[in-house]
């Protein structure tokens, strides 16, 4: 082997030597974690409405148990362990934003359980919620001005 | 069993790979961009706001279900679609209602198990 002696050959070299390009690496378990959690999701949901409960109503159970398991899971430090190998995967489904609520809550817990689990509860979420809720009343105004869903019909 | 014949197995495949998308999504602008987490979750949750309120959310969850529904794009659609039901039953006063009515049951739950969970979990070992 002739010995590297450019900073290109040995960039070269780097490409041939690394297996995959870590974006690649991280699309495919952001994919197919993602699409695992959302089929969770679709089979409580199914079960929902093999009950003939109503849309809304399965949808909100939905949310209600995938926020739950995460939170649990949180709490026992595995949520992490799949949110380093998922990347967005674990983190864009709802269960992110659960994750995100009980990450910081844990964190300072020892600051006390009022202030401190109770206040920091939404230093990830908090900002969600308030650009969340704010672009639903702008939404909201927005129909009422023109009384209309503008694109429906696309 | 009943219950699993029942399944509609196509919509769990386009859940699936829906899903999967939206996740990859997020996944490419956290190792393209520098944006931290808690930002990509507001981008995710307005971009869903702002598609939802102009009616082409739906149709992706008519295609996909729960692979629409799940990621925060859906959480900020059901926020735009609650504001718009409500509008159209009570004026004004729906835009205020109709959005945190629609996600109540997400928001309540999010803040109530993560309140217990953040209580019986137990502090991180740190490794000396």
């Amino acid at each position: 082997m002739k010995p590297i002696e450019t900073q290109k050959e040995y960039q070269d070299y780097v490409d041939k030597k690394s297996p995959n390009s870590p974006i690649l690496k991280n699309c495919f378990n952001a994919f197919w974690v993602g699409g695992l959690i959302c089929s969770i999701g679709q089979i409580i949901f199914n079960y929902c409405k093999y009950r003939g409960l109503e849309l809304q109503i399965s949808n909100t159970i939905v949310s209600i148990i995938l926020i739950g398991i995460s939170a649990f899971l949180t709490g026992l430090n595995l949520f992490n362990k799949i949110g380093k190998f998922a990347g967005a995967g674990s983190l864009v489904p709802i269960t992110g934003f659960a994750n995100s609520i009980v990450s910081p809550a844990m964190e300072y817990k020892s600051e006390g359980y009022v202030m401190g689990v109770g206040g920091k509860m939404f230093t990830v979420a908090g900002p969600v919620l308030v650009f969340g809720i704010s672009a639903s009343i702008i939404v909201g105004i927005i129909y009422l001005i023109f009384n209309t869903q503008t694109i429906t019909l696309v | 069993m009943e219950f699993f014949q029942s399944i509609d197995w196509m919509m769990m495949l386009r859940c699936f790979i829906v899903g999967g998308l939206i996740c990859v999504i997020g996944q490419i602008l956290i190792d393209k961009t520098k944006l931290t987490p808690a930002r990509i979750l507001v981008i995710f949750v307005t971009t869903g706001a702002i598609l939802g309120g102009l009616g082409i959310y739906q149709h992706l969850i008519d295609f996909a279900g729960c692979g629409a529904t799940v990621p925060l794009t859906g959480f900020g659609n059901a926020l735009a679609k609650g504001a718009i039901e409500e509008v159209s039953k009570s004026g004004l006063v729906g835009a205020f209602i109709g959005g945190t009515k629609a996600a109540a049951g997400g928001i309540a739950a999010a803040i109530f198990f993560g309140y217990i969970a953040s209580l019986i979990s137990k502090p991180k070992m740190k490794k000396q």
